[in-house]
C-alpha cells in the first residue's frame, strides 16, 4: 500500500532511495536552454605574395537588432603585452561572439606561453595546427565560430588558413567567412584566382586558354576587400558600420579602419 | 492499513498515487534553471561627457502579474561602478550576493583607511586625490574589470548548461577614468556602445538614445542634464508601450565624484493623449 514501507523497501525513508520519476524519461525536459545563437557579421582573408590582409566588418547583431556598431572580428595574436604591439600573427572569428572571444583568448594565451618558453614568436604553421586542435577537443561542445588564421609563412609569403566549427582547416589563398560569405567568396574565387577569366580570343572550347594566375598588389587587395564589403553591406542586413583591416608584413601589422553603411 | 510510526502522516499510494522522490535525488541531472520565472524588464544607459546615467523601473512580474512593485535592480559595486540587471530576479539576487562578497574582497585587499590617510599628510597636492573616489583607489576593480569579470562569470554558466538568466548592464568609468559602458547576457555575449539597453528597451529605446548619441564623438558632446532627459523620455515611452513596466523607477548618474542613485522616481509629465487615436487592438470593436 505504501512505497516507501520500510520492510518492502529497506531500512528507512533516506532521500537516496526515494523512488524514480514514473513518468517522463530521465533528464526529459520541455524547455532547454539554447547556449548558442549567431551575431552575425562577415569577415574576409586574402594572402599577397609578402602580405596578408586579414578583414572584418564591426557590426554585432542579435535577430533584427544591431547591439553594437563597433565590436571588432579581427584580432592580433601573441604578442608580448596586451597592447600587442609586436604580435605577428592575426586571427578572425565569426559567428557566435562569446564563443570567438572565448576562442581568441585561448589561442592568444597559448602563443604568449609559447613566445615566454621557447623565445621566439609562435609560426603561423604551427598556430595553424594548435588552433586546430583547440577546436576539435571541444569537438562535442564545439566553439560555434568560424575563425581565419593569417601571417607570414617562414619563406616570408602570405598565409592564410581557414576552419570550420570544429577544426577541419586548410591553407587557402583566399576565404570569405560568416553571415556574407557565400555572398563574397565567389567574388573572391573570380578576383582573386582568377575563376572564370579566360584570355580573349585564345580559342573556342578547350583551345580557350585561362587567365594566367598572378599575386595581386598590396593596393588592389585593399580595393578589393572594401568592394567585396560594400556589395555584401548592400545584401546582407547583418553587415555593416565599419570596416576593419589588418595588413600583415614584415614590418609589423597595420590596422585600418573604414566607415561602412551604416543601415 | 499500516499503523506504524514510519507512514504516520504520509499521503496514501491508493488515493495519491506513488510519492515523487525525484527531487531529493542528489545523482542524475542537475535542476538549472531553464526558464526565467520573476523577470524585470528592460534597463537602459547612455553615456555623457564625463559618465553614464543608467536607469530601470522596479517592478518585477511574474508572468503578466506584476509581482513586487518595489524592486531595486541597479546596484552600486565599490561606490564607483553601477550594474543594471534585467532578466530573473533570483539570479539577479544571487549576483548581487556575489558582488558583496566580491567587493568586501576587493576592499580588505585594497586597504584605503592607512593608504589615504597617509596621501592626506604627506602630499599637499589636492588634486592627486580629488580624482579618485574615496573607496576606489587605482589598483582596485574598476567597471571595465567588473564588466569582464561578469562575462566570465556568465560564459562559465553557460557553457555548464547553468544560465544566469540576465542581461546586464555596467556603467562607471575604466581604468582611464573615461566614461564605460558595457552590456553582458546569459550567455556570455558582450559588447559596449554608447548606448545600451536591454529587453525591450532595444526596441523602443535604443533608437530614440541613437537619435542624441550615435557615435562616441555625440555622446562625449553631451551633457549631464541632456543624458538625463533623454532618459527619462525613454523611460516614459517604455512605460507607454511595454506592458510589463512600471512608472515608478531607479536612476542613477555615474562620474569620477561617485554614484548619485535615486530609487524612488515617478514618470512626470504623463500624456496618454496618443492612447485615443489607437483602434483596432484587442476587444475593441469601433
Amino acid at each position: 500500500m505504501f512505497s516507501q514501507n520500510p520492510i518492502m523497501n529497506g531500512p528507512n525513508y533516506s532521500f537516496n532511495d526515494a523512488p524514480p520519476k514514473a513518468n517522463a524519461p530521465e533528464g526529459a525536459r520541455q524547455h532547454r536552454f539554447d547556449p548558442y545563437t549567431d551575431n552575425g557579421g562577415s569577415t574576409l582573408a586574402i594572402a599577397g605574395a609578402d602580405f596578408t590582409i586579414m578583414a572584418g566588418d564591426t557590426r554585432l547583431t542579435s535577430g533584427y537588432s544591431i547591439n553594437s556598431r563597433y565590436h571588432p572580428k579581427v584580432f592580433k595574436i601573441g604578442g608580448t603585452t596586451a597592447d600587442q604591439h609586436d604580435a605577428t600573427l592575426v586571427l578572425s572569428v565569426v559567428g557566435f561572439a562569446a564563443d570567438g572571444e572565448a576562442l581568441k583568448e585561448r589561442l592568444d594565451t597559448i602563443c604568449k606561453m609559447y613566445r615566454y618558453r621557447h623565445g621566439k614568436p609562435m609560426s603561423v604553421k604551427a598556430c595553424a595546427q594548435r588552433l586546430s586542435t583547440i577546436l576539435y577537443q571541444k569537438r562535442f561542445f564545439p566553439y560555434y565560430a568560424y575563425a581565419i588564421l593569417g601571417g607570414l609563412d617562414d619563406e616570408g609569403r602570405g598565409a592564410v588558413y581557414s576552419y570550420d566549427p570544429v577544426g577541419s582547416y586548410e591553407r587557402e589563398q583566399c576565404r570569405a567567412g560568416g553571415a556574407a560569405a557565400s555572398l563574397i567568396m565567389p567574388f573572391l574565387d573570380n578576383q582573386v584566382n582568377f575563376k572564370n577569366q579566360y584570355v580573349p580570343g585564345s580559342g573556342e572550347g578547350h583551345a580557350l586558354q585561362e587567365r594566367e594566375r598572378n599575386p595581386l598588389s598590396r593596393g588592389a587587395v585593399e580595393i578589393l576587400v572594401k568592394d567585396a564589403f560594400d556589395g555584401a553591406v548592400e545584401r546582407h542586413i547583418e553587415v555593416g558600420d565599419g570596416l576593419q583591416m589588418m595588413v600583415i608584413t614584415k614590418n609589423g601589422i597595420e590596422e585600418i579602419l573604414q566607415p561602412l553603411k551604416r543601415d | 492499513m499500516d499503523h506504524r510510526p514510519q507512514a504516520w502522516g504520509r499521503p496514501r499510494d491508493d488515493v495519491y498515487g506513488a510519492y515523487d522522490g525525484s527531487y531529493f535525488q542528489n545523482s542524475g541531472p542537475k535542476f538549472a534553471t531553464q526558464s526565467p520565472v520573476v523577470t524585470g524588464t528592460s534597463v537602459i544607459a547612455i553615456k555623457f561627457k564625463d559618465g553614464v546615467v543608467i536607469a530601470a523601473d522596479n517592478l518585477a512580474s511574474y508572468g503578466s502579474l506584476a509581482r513586487f512593485t518595489n524592486v531595486k535592480r541597479l546596484r552600486v559595486f565599490l561606490d564607483t561602478t553601477v550594474v543594471g540587471f534585467g532578466g530573473d530576479v533570483s539570479d539577479m539576487q544571487y549576483l548581487d550576493r556575489h558582488l558583496n562578497e566580491l567587493a568586501i574582497d576587493e576592499s580588505y585587499e585594497n586597504d584605503t583607511t592607512e593608504t589615504a590617510a597617509a596621501t592626506t599628510t604627506s602630499s599637499s597636492d589636492p588634486s592627486s586625490t580629488s580624482t579618485q573616489t574615496p573607496n576606489n583607489p587605482a589598483g582596485s576593480l574598476n567597471a571595465a574589470n567588473l564588466h569582464k569579470y561578469l562575462q566570465k562569470l556568465l560564459y562559465r554558466r553557460r557553457n555548464d548548461f547553468d544560465p544566469l538568466w540576465n542581461h546586464i548592464l555596467v556603467a562607471g568609468l575604466d581604468a582611464s577614468s573615461k566614461p564605460f559602458l558595457a552590456s553582458v547576457d546569459l550567455r556570455g555575449t558582450a559588447f559596449t556602445s554608447p548606448s545600451l539597453a536591454t529587453g525591450f528597451g532595444a526596441a523602443l529605446a535604443q533608437p530614440i538614445m541613437r537619435r542624441y548619441a550615435a557615435t562616441e564623438e555625440d555622446a562625449a558632446k553631451l551633457t549631464r542634464e541632456q543624458a538625463v532627459d533623454i532618459i527619462k523620455e525613454c523611460m516614459k515611452v517604455l512605460f507607454y508601450r511595454d506592458a510589463r513596466s512600471l512608472d515608478k523607477y531607479s536612476i542613477a548618474v555615474v562620474t569620477k565624484d561617485g554614484v548619485e542613485l535615486k530609487e524612488e522616481e515617478q514618470l512626470e509629465k504623463q500624456s496618454w493623449a496618443f492612447a485615443e487615436r489607437i483602434h483596432g487592438y484587442g476587444t475593441q470593436t469601433v
